[in-house]
């Protein structure tokens, strides 16, 4: 007998400050007017999609000392847009970056309680950590956090998180009007946290709110990284969107569940993914190189390559050949801001490879930056796109695929209208929606009752 | 910073200058008893629709704007801890998410959170403040509030501040000048983009003018920030600012850095005497020639018969075991009576007024259903809203950015 198929999860990631984002195109619309974050939303709504997600920027990125001014620059604040986005939506979750670094347990917790009951349960929080000086300039705090203790900080940010929203155990308002009597209990939210980061204890001034807890997600990718989502996550937000690297991330991360007395069905996987829709695939093909050249023009491949060289490159011709040069293998000062410098380990190692791909192929700057840079996930007819997507949950390579069109704000129109109908037509994905808080959705338990389990466990 | 000269000044206002009417939105409304009324809805105070509906109903008399009241720690009748108490409205959803959460539906009002300065973060209120401004098209600002108050302090575990007396102790004053630094920092945030950097110049390749985006660089004795912001210069230019300021260093906060402050006078005496300190603190700030309006806050008990409205205030007091006491005089009569009240201050030199319904389902309706009305058949009100933008309804230009070559 075979394995009954898996319903596939979708979501949708609003397209911002990166070079993913075709800013260029005539259709390309406001990336800050509500209007923009108001039309995506619907569209995903209308999709039956699970959740919305925004990222968070702290500071502007720099390259080679001044604002990186090529790609969209400036978006607005997470828990506002998602707070107003609650009010045009009905049953879209609404997920949100909030780092731990730059922020307070008792404040985040506040907006994550808040943002929950203002959705009637939508609420979902992207943990991320950051250490960097850098982004410490425009805080309080400044660039104190030793790297090396930015997962100790995380961990502790989120348990303390969880115990501030657990305060309140939802019982305890009773509001009777006529014996007056508003609360049962006057050390509702009381709470104590002493720990390495926090000393904190008082009581917490936000009831429960629908979901219990917000969704947690988590985004790292180190060893790290897994572990901590293994231990407690609701969701990964992962970058591996291929067939062989989704299935490899997907096996390790679902198999480091059990020493956490956790099932694997309660950790998702969902990696971010682009696409390029066409009415034929080989229309898309030529679309996705289309697009793939708007998203880097000869300034942005000079400025991608100095990720690697760590040296100002823009003598370059982008047309012409690698820079014979090596990189500069001193502390990275070029790039500011960026996650994507950390992903070059071995600047060496990386030069010497491009630069014999490149002589190999006959690329120029640009060329070799168009081939190697991140390629659309999913190209070509909206059956091809419905069944490759299928075919990769079904295949264990994630539990679904937040989207990330390429076009502002009107970018996930035709996956909606198109792709959307066969995958509910394969009887893959929902054709409406069933529950309504996001962990309805997401197909995740209650805390209140994973709790309870955890109480009779123990 | 330059002042900016303004054909809106509002530091002479005459009595037949229309009066500016805010209201201010907390929990079930400021008699702490107010839950207990049948039309309180205390068991809907954490849902978008209780907001929703009571902002609605602000809007529907023209009002300027409404202030969301919000704190850092559970709400407690005592000013420096917890009061144990089980008999009040305790727990509240954050200011600003509730007033994110109510633009899209409305069109006109002004959305005014309270945001602490003492625990959070400049950078962070800024772009939320600004991204409000863009969520409602225009009609942002903020209320700053300093907490004092140690319990709330044990909440953050940065500082420790002692046991609160009064507000003129030293450690108190350093809070209102980190408030004051705090806003100044907002308030370049907003700046740190021209208005027209943004430029997505296909032939370039460059999406933005970085020679119009700027570092702010604040050096303070309480915290430093680079810049620029994250979210473009807001609608507005500058979302509004205000403040409550009852004694000397908050005057001084609102003289340096607000546009609209709101201030307690129990009579037309103490009004005067009041805006004369305000307007020589804005003066000593370098801010004479700057718009600056001056409001009265009220608590109010409003019905058809004064004895009506004292009746109803006397039960309340009875439920709650003593009589309501404020920072603000507590008016109980009829709107006629208030709307007599109102232009005596007015005359006084108070441009505006922010009302605190005792009762919000009772008395909001009361404001925008009979006082509006008695107010625009005086002549002292509008009868429509007259601009897309609070700072447009309260008179106030859209600023110049501080950064912006002449």
């Amino acid at each position: 007998m075979s394995k009954p198929l898996k319903q596939i999860h979708l979501a949708a990631h609003f397209p911002g400050v990166n070079n993913t984002t075709v800013w260029s195109d005539p259709e390309a619309g406001s990336h800050i007017e509500f209007s923009s974050f108001a039309h995506f939303a619907r569209t995903a709504e209308r999709a039956k999609f699970d959740f919305l997600f925004l990222a968070e920027g702290l500071r502007l990125r720099e390259q080679g000392g001044e604002i990186y001014d090529l790609d969209v620059v400036g978006r607005p604040d997470t828990f506002t847009v998602l707070a107003a986005l609650a009010a045009v939506t009905e049953r879209l979750g609404l997920t949100g970056t909030i780092n731990s670094t730059f922020n307070e347990p008792y404040e985040v917790a506040r907006q994550f309680a808040s943002l929950d009951h203002l959705s009637d349960g939508r609420a979902a929080w992207n943990v991320v950590t950051s250490w960097d000086a850098f982004t410490g300039e425009n805080f309080r705090r400044g660039g104190f956090l030793p790297q090396e203790h930015r997962y100790s900080r995380a961990k502790e940010f989120l348990a303390t998180v969880t115990e501030l929203v657990d305060s309140w155990h939802g019982d305890e308002i009773l509001a009777d009007q006529a014996t007056g009597a508003f609360l049962r209990d006057a050390k509702a939210g009381s709470f104590v946290h002493t720990g390495q980061h926090f000393d904190i204890h008082g009581q917490f001034n936000v009831p429960r709110s629908p979901q219990g807890r917000p969704v947690i997600f988590q985004a790292g990718d180190s060893d790290e990284g897994r572990e901590f989502a293994a231990a407690g996550a609701d969701a990964i937000f992962s970058r591996y969107a291929t067939l062989d690297g989704g299935r490899e991330f997907y096996a390790d991360v679902k198999n480091r569940l059990a020493k956490y007395g956790r099932r694997k069905d309660q950790l998702l996987i969902l990696p971010a993914a682009s696409f390029v829709l066409a009415d034929t695939d080989a229309e898309a093909e030529d679309l996705a190189k289309q697009v793939r050249r708007q998203q880097v023009s000869g300034a942005t491949a000079l400025k991608h390559l100095e990720f690697v060289w760590n040296r100002d490159l823009s003598g370059y011709d982008p047309e012409g050949p690698l820079p014979d040069i090596d990189p500069d293998l001193g502390e990275s000062h070029i790039a500011r801001g960026r996650a994507q410098v950390r992903m070059y380990r071995d600047p060496l190692a990386t030069a010497r490879e491009w630069r014999e791909l490149a002589a190999a192929r006959g690329w120029s700057i640009r060329d070799l930056v168009i081939e190697t840079g991140n390629r659309q996930n999913f190209v070509g007819s909206p059956e091809t796109v419905a069944r490759t997507i299928n075919e990769y949950v079904q295949a264990d390579a994630s539990d679904g695929f937040i989207l990330v069109p390429h076009i502002t704000p009107t970018g996930l129109d035709a996956f909606a209208d198109q792709v959307v109908p066969l995958l509910q037509e394969q009887g893959v994905f929902r054709a409406d929606y069933e529950g309504t808080t996001l962990r309805d959705h997401l197909g995740l338990a209650h805390p209140d009752s994973a709790g309870q389990d955890q109480r009779a466990a123990s | 910073m330059s002042p900016t000269p303004s054909t809106h000044s509002t530091s002479s206002t005459s009595p037949s200058s229309p009066l500016h009417l805010a209201v201010a939105l907390d929990g079930t409304g400021w008699h702490p008893a107010s839950w207990r009324e049948p039309v309180a809805r205390p068991r809907d105070l954490f849902t978008a629709g209780y907001w929703a509906d009571l902002v609605a109903e602000a809007e529907r008399g023209l009002l300027d704007f409404v202030t969301i009241e919000d704190g850092l720690g559970l709400q407690s009748s005592r000013y420096g801890e917890p009061d144990g108490r089980t008999d009040q409205v305790r727990g509240r959803l954050d200011a600003v998410l509730i007033a994110s959460r109510v633009a899209p539906l409305t069109r006109h009002i002004g959305l005014v959170p309270t945001v602490v300065t003492t625990h959070t973060e400049p950078f962070h209120l800024s772009k939320a403040i600004a991204t409000l401004d863009y969520v409602s098209t225009g009609r942002a600002g903020l209320r700053v509030q300093v907490t004092a108050r140690p319990f709330e302090a044990d909440h953050f575990g940065r500082r420790v501040i002692p046991p609160f007396e009064d507000y003129d102790r030293p450690a108190v004053t350093e809070l209102f000048e980190e408030a004051a630094d705090y806003v100044e920092v907002v308030r370049r945030l907003w700046d740190s983009w021209e208005d027209d950097a943004e430029i997505r110049d296909v032939a370039t390749g460059r999406f933005v003018d970085r020679a119009k985006l700027h570092y702010i660089d604040f050096e303070g004795a309480y915290f430093s920030v680079k810049g620029p912001s994250i979210t473009p210069r807001p609608p507005q230019g500058q979302p509004l600012v205000t403040a409550l300021a009852h004694q000397s260093a908050p005057y001084r906060l609102v003289g340096r850095q607000a546009d609209v402050g709101y201030v307690t006078p129990h009579d037309t005496g103490q009004a005067r005497a009041i805006v004369a300190e305000i307007r020589a603190e804005q003066e000593r700030a370098g801010r004479a020639g700057q718009p600056l309006h001056v409001f009265g806050d009220l608590v109010v008990f409003l019905d058809d018969e004064r004895s009506a409205a004292e009746d109803r205030r006397d039960r309340l007091d009875a439920l709650a075991g003593e009589p309501y006491t404020s920072d603000a005089l507590v008016f109980a009569g009829t709107a006629s009576q208030l709307a007599d009240l109102l232009q005596e201050f007015a005359e006084a030199g108070l441009s505006g007024f922010r009302l605190r319904p005792a009762v919000a389902g009772h008395d909001l309706p009361a404001v925008t259903r009979a006082l509006v009305p008695e107010l625009q058949r005086r002549g002292a009100f509008r009868t429509a809203y007259r601009a897309d933008t609070l700072r447009g309804n309260l008179g106030l230009d859209r600023p110049a950015n501080r950064y912006a070559a002449a």
